[in-house]
């Protein structure tokens, strides 16, 4: 696509699909901040007409706003090092030559096939549960007292739980960027005289760092909107020790039906993914040029 | 220092011998070329030599001591990848410091010293560039720089020059034979192109399936081959081998002879033939005659008239004549 003519066409071929796009984005956008500018509660039909700001100055001053805030970034952060972490640890072990390798590496992005509600209940009833889960089990016959997983540390078994559901995503993209790697570079580096570790330092993780940005982009994304895992595990209690921001405008809208004041929470959610992209881009988005 | 001995080294992979049992002698500061068809066993030897293979059984021995089971960081040996494998997020200066750095050295003696290998290699003007931002003739120099700042006992070559094109391949064969007058370190160099081989070489090992076939200087190769294999392999263009009849007249199997001990006439000689491609370079030319024994290739003067179709006589040169046994060894 070079001359000026078939520029111009493929712009106005382009056209439809970009303008159906913009309206698909714009509508939904224009909507939320019309409602998050008026009285809106379904309990009280009558009363209506915009109220300024009310509704984002309810919502910001809900009891639990603070803690949605700090409950989503503690959740989106501890998914992130988790996952990464343990992301690379396993790729680093299923890329070794071991026996049983193609079983193994199935088995690993298993967890990714099952869908989230279903993967928090199975961890909720048959593992976490502390009279009858297999953890409360396993306390059991070392003689501890059963721990009451999603009642003690709502927050630390829903990172867990959503940990283990992207494990397999950041193993996956990790493990590609690692069969990437040349041998012939971690040959030179060990005739150069690094040992094991020194080659991962050196090597393997400035190789990684693209994919690592990568992951972590992305699963920032979808790790800010996480709702169902903690749906029908902690319903974000006790209290409020499990509610992220997406739960707090969940209970604004459909517990206590106020539309207008869940619009505002949606607004004000928007601006704080975008607060941390810009954070992100700026911290790590050189990784992915060049 | 850098003196390497193979004893009876073997390596399989699974159930493939790759080399079947090698038996080798590399003196201190000597060039050595390994040099051999595709697929032979070079690498598999010279990475039995870093270290970055298992011996399957033998022992390798550096300056007299076992290094069989060293790994390759303690066996004072540098090598030279064909693909480079440099760092690619590490500048040029950090690729080279590399080495040192593992070693722990001390940044002001660090630097000193990558500095050095900078300005022997010309790269001074390249030390804050990233890898991917230089040329092939560029990175390879890294890549010897990376190898040299270390000072090895000695320096392992596989295949660098194979991704280059003529012109620079060339320029780089003078440089590393430079290098190798100015540090005097031993050098094994791995190719298939005999014409680095014989140009670079103290001593040339020929080497078929796994198997060492003649080791020697250029020279000895070139006027003594051992074998058939060693005959045609070593030279270009290639030696005439000839089988039969005419052979048998010279109590061989085969005999051969150099494109350039063969005498042409336009108007009597020996063999009578018939020129396909002449190829007329100015200095030389080469003409593939076929005649009753098969195509031969016959080196002729720059000013030869002969040309595709003319019918021209052969007299082979019989002092330079080679005889093979029916084994395929040279009888002399
Ligand atoms: N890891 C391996 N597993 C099995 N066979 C191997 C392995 N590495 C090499 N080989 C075999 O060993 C033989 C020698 O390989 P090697 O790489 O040493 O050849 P080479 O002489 O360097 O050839 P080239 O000139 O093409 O580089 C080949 O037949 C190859 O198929
Ligand atoms: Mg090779």
């Amino acid at each position: 696509m070079s001359t000026q003519s078939s520029r111009a066409t493929a712009r106005l071929m382009l056209s439809p699909t970009v303008i159906l796009l913009l309206i698909w984005m714009i509508v939904p956008l224009a909507l939320t901040l019309w409602f998050s500018t008026q009285r809106y509660n379904l309990l009280y039909p009558d009363r209506q007409g915009f109220n300024d700001f009310a509704n984002y100055t309810r919502f910001i001053a809900t009891p639990a706003f603070t803690a949605a805030i700090i409950n989503t970034l503690v959740l989106v952060l501890g998914v992130l090092v988790i996952t990464v972490v343990l992301g690379i640890l396993i790729a680093l072990l299923i890329d070794q030559p071991l026996w049983g390798q193609g079983p193994v590496r199935i088995l690993v992005i298993s967890p990714f096939f099952i869908m989230p509600p279903v993967a928090a209940l199975i961890w909720k009833n048959m593992f976490m549960n502390p009279t009858n889960g297999l953890f409360a089990e396993a306390a059991k016959y070392l003689g501890l007292p059963p721990f009451d997983f999603l009642g003690a540390a709502p927050l630390a078994s829903i990172i867990l739980i959503v940990a283990w559901q992207w494990l397999p995503f950041a193993t996956l993209i990790l493990l590609t960027a690692l069969q990437s790697l040349s041998s012939e570079e971690l040959e030179a580096a060990e005739m150069d005289g690094a040992p094991p570790v020194k080659r991962f330092w050196y090597i393997m993780l400035p190789h990684l760092a693209r994919s690592i940005t990568v992951v972590v982009l992305i699963q920032t994304i979808f790790l800010m909107g996480i709702f169902g895992e903690i749906l029908v595990t902690t319903n974000g209690g006790p209290g409020s020790a499990s509610t992220t921001l997406p739960f707090l405008i969940y209970k604004e809208a459909l517990l206590d039906f106020d539309a207008g004041t869940a619009a505002a929470g949606g607004v004000v959610a928007v601006i704080i993914a975008n607060i941390v992209a810009i954070f992100l881009m700026r911290a790590i988005g050189k990784n992915l040029d060049a | 220092m850098g003196q390497i001995t193979l004893k009876q080294v073997r390596k399989s992979f699974g159930d493939v011998h790759v080399i079947p049992g090698v038996d080798l002698r590399i003196e201190e500061g000597e060039f050595v070329v390994f040099v051999g068809p595709s697929g032979c066993g070079k690498s598999t030897l010279l990475r039995l030599i870093a270290g970055l293979e298992d011996t399957t059984s033998g022992t390798i021995e550096i300056d007299g001591k076992d290094a069989t089971y060293l790994p390759p960081a303690k066996r004072g040996l540098a090598m030279v990848f064909q693909s480079y494998a440099l760092y690619p997020h590490m500048s040029v200066r950090k690729n080279i410091a590399f080495p040192l750095k593992m070693a722990g050295l001390d940044q002001a003696e660090i630097d000193r010293k990558v500095e050095g290998a900078a300005k022997v290699l010309n790269l001074n003007s390249y030390l804050d560039r990233r890898p991917g931002q230089l040329s092939g003739g560029q990175r390879q120099r890294v890549a010897i720089g990376r190898a040299i700042v270390r000072s090895p006992q000695a320096f392992l070559f596989d295949e660098p020059l194979s991704n280059l094109d003529a012109a620079l391949r060339v320029n780089m064969r003078l440089e590393i034979s430079e290098l190798h007058q100015k540090l005097k370190t031993t050098m094994i160099y791995v190719t298939h192109d005999q014409v680095e081989a014989m140009t670079m070489a103290d001593k040339i090992v020929v080497l078929q399936a796994g198997r060492i076939e003649q080791v020697g200087t250029p020279m000895e190769l070139y006027k003594t081959p051992a074998n058939v294999f060693v005959a045609g392999f070593i030279g270009s263009p290639k030696m005439n081998l000839i089988a039969g009849a005419e052979a048998a007249k010279h109590g061989a199997t085969t005999i051969g002879i150099r494109p350039e001990h063969v005498q042409v006439s336009a108007t009597s000689g020996l063999w009578q033939g018939r020129v396909g491609v002449s190829e007329h370079l100015g200095s030389d030319t080469f003409l593939h005659v076929t005649t009753d024994m098969g195509l031969l290739n016959v080196r002729a003067g720059g000013d030869v008239a002969l040309y595709h179709g003319d019918t021209v006589w052969l007299t082979p040169d019989l002092a330079h004549l080679h005889r093979f046994d029916a084994k395929g060894l040279a009888i002399r």
